[in-house]
């Protein structure tokens, strides 16, 4: 945590300059970086070691949700947003709107992890049953070989990139004309702290985490496309190989192509020391 | 002399202007969100807003499900807040030896400070697993988890106010009673109440005000479903309150969009509802003056 602490202070400093002077060309050499609240564990473990390389370039990070990231790269108050999602088309049309024109980099894979609670018996899923669940179509374990019990479903906030990909992938299975939406009485958790707590001492509840995420007290369910299997745990290998059907990219995104320190940042981080730490923490690495 | 009227001059401007500085900040405040909120009744058709389900990344803005969740954990943290906030007021100010009042009202008055955000950690990790269990419910994270939070929230400041009231009733009225022969329960329900009435109603109604307004705690622990409340068994379901709904949603919006002008509707509403009711504790105390000004003239 005082690492941490020591990492936000300078954030502090620059928003103070960032706001009296627009635009993400600060000449000094600090790197503003904020978004997704996946990414933002890896963001922190990669600029603590960054400070080994290159000292000079203090790098400020913070959470809030890949749209909370966008949205401070479209306003101009950030270097780096991180986004566990690419960016919708509106975003797209508001950074072009203010003279921005964003570029997304590939900088790490995540698996989004089901889990359960370990007394919960069901250990395997489709990704029909898990859109059924969440549509709210099925109601109660039973109807999955568990016990009878209610369904308690728990998702992120609409502004986590892990909802919105959850829903276009797994609600919807990738269809874009299929328009089924999370039952109203998901249940919205502002963290996925929120989430795990919430499965840990449940039940009856079913959630959704990043890999990275996923603590020893829960329990992670095998997932497969379709019925006939086969069925597979979330993990490295079978991110890489995959097998695993619930993964993504993660982004990093910067205003217009980068220069100077932010292209040296990002061409470190694409490098095999930084994703290295992308598997320490549970991520899966690009190459 | 010239010398004191001008600073008695400069001084009464200053408490002027404070006291009007209250008024403008208030209406600065209905002005913004005004301006920032009433684009979205035009963008966003009046059934579209009458509707339930809200689901703003696809542009479902539905506001029911958000008043009725709020109007669920009042009406629940109202049903604590006030009889044990009034009945430990009455314990303070009426029937407390001297060390236990003495004792007691730093106490309660600590628990007004305690930051919210705390309480609602508490509540996440210790109150919703354990309600869960008792109620066999499908999960803690319901109203009535908020419900009981927020009524523990808001039992200081109707404990701090209400004993002021019934403190600044004259002993006279108490002795007078007793003379009569009154028994304490009598002199408490029968004398002292009704005469400290319109302070006790304003510690009612501040303990509302500060339970609908309250966001941290009730964002960690009503599970934030949108879902529109029917009947009593909502009390035992996930809502998501009005506030939450904006402390939640508010950091991710982009500036000027549908949403964020409905983030600012709520806010409008959550302006208006606090208004009504403070409208509605001064007209009480109001009409209560009045009829004590008649008997006593």
């Amino acid at each position: 945590m005082p690492r941490l602490a020591a990492l936000l202070v300078p954030g502090l400093l620059i928003a103070g300059c960032v706001a009296r002077q627009p635009g993400p060309a600060s000449p000094d050499q600090t790197l503003v970086n904020k978004g997704s609240d996946t990414i933002v564990n890896l963001a922190i473990a990669w600029a603590e070691a960054y400070q080994q390389v290159a000292p000079e370039v203090s790098i400020s990070v913070t959470g809030g949700g890949s749209g909370t990231g966008i949205a401070a790269l479209i306003n101009g108050t950030v270097d780096i947003a991180n986004a566990s999602r690419q960016l919708k088309p509106e975003e797209q049309a508001a950074a072009e709107a203010n003279g921005i024109s964003p570029v997304e980099f590939v900088v790490a894979r995540d698996a989004i992890a089901i889990i359960v609670n370990p007394n919960n018996p069901v250990d395997r899923l489709t990704i029909g049953q898990l859109s059924d669940i969440y549509s709210g179509k099925l109601n109660n374990w039973s109807e999955l070989g568990g016990l009878d019990r209610p369904i308690v479903r728990l998702s992120r906030e609409t502004n986590s990139g892990t909802h919105v990909y959850f829903l276009e992938q797994v609600l919807r299975r990738g269809d874009r004309a299929n328009k089924t939406l999370f039952s109203p009485d998901t249940l919205l958790l502002p963290s996925s702290e929120g989430i795990t707590t919430e499965v840990r001492s449940n039940p009856n509840a079913i959630g959704y985490d990043g890999l990275g995420y996923v603590t020893p007290e829960v329990k992670v369910v095998a997932v497969a496309s379709d019925p006939s299997g086969p069925f597979v745990r979330p993990s490295i290998e079978s991110v890489i190989n995959g097998q695993y059907p619930i993964a993504r990219d993660l982004y990093m995104v910067t205003a217009g192509e980068p220069t100077g320190r932010v292209l040296a940042y990002l061409s470190w981080i694409m490098g095999p020391e930084a994703q290295r730490i992308v598997s320490e923490l549970g991520f899966v690495p690009i190459s | 002399m010239s010398e004191t009227t001008r600073s008695e001059f400069v001084l009464t401007r200053l408490i002027k202007a404070a006291g009007y500085s209250s008024i403008l900040f208030i209406g600065l405040i209905f002005f913004f969100l005004l301006r920032e909120g009433a684009p979205a009744l035009v963008e966003i058709p009046l059934g579209s807003l009458v509707a339930a389900r809200w689901y703003p990344i696809e542009g479902f803005f539905g506001l029911l499900p958000l008043i009725g969740g709020s109007i669920v954990v009042t009406i629940g943290a109202t049903f604590v807040a006030v009889p044990l906030g009034l009945l430990t007021a009455i314990y303070i100010a009426e029937v407390a030896p001297r060390p236990a009042r003495e004792l007691l009202k730093p106490l309660v008055e600590l628990l007004a400070g305690l930051p919210s955000v705390m309480l609602g950690f508490l509540g996440v990790v210790a109150l919703a697993p354990y309600l869960r269990k008792l109620l066999d419910l499908p999960t803690g994270l319901a109203a009535f988890t908020g419900s009981l939070l927020l009524g523990g929230i808001a039992i200081p400041t109707v404990v701090s106010v209400a004993e002021d009231a019934l403190d600044a009733v004259p002993r006279t009225y108490r002795e007078a009673a007793k003379a009569l022969g009154a028994t304490k329960w009598q002199i408490i329900w029968r004398v002292t109440l009704p005469a400290a009435r319109s302070g006790v109603l304003t510690a009612v109604m501040l303990g509302i005000g500060r339970v609908i307004g309250e966001t941290m705690a009730v964002m960690m622990v009503t599970g934030n479903a949108p879902v529109v409340p029917t009947g009593l068994a909502a009390l035992f379901r996930p809502i998501r309150t009005m506030t939450a709904t904006i402390a939640a949603e508010m950091g991710e919006v982009a500036e000027g969009s549908v949403h964020y002008h409905a983030l600012f509707l709520i806010g409008i509403l959550l302006f208006l509802i606090s208004l009504g009711i403070n409208l509605l504790a001064a007209s009480v105390v109001f009409r209560q003056r009045t009829r004590a000004e008649r008997v006593l003239s």
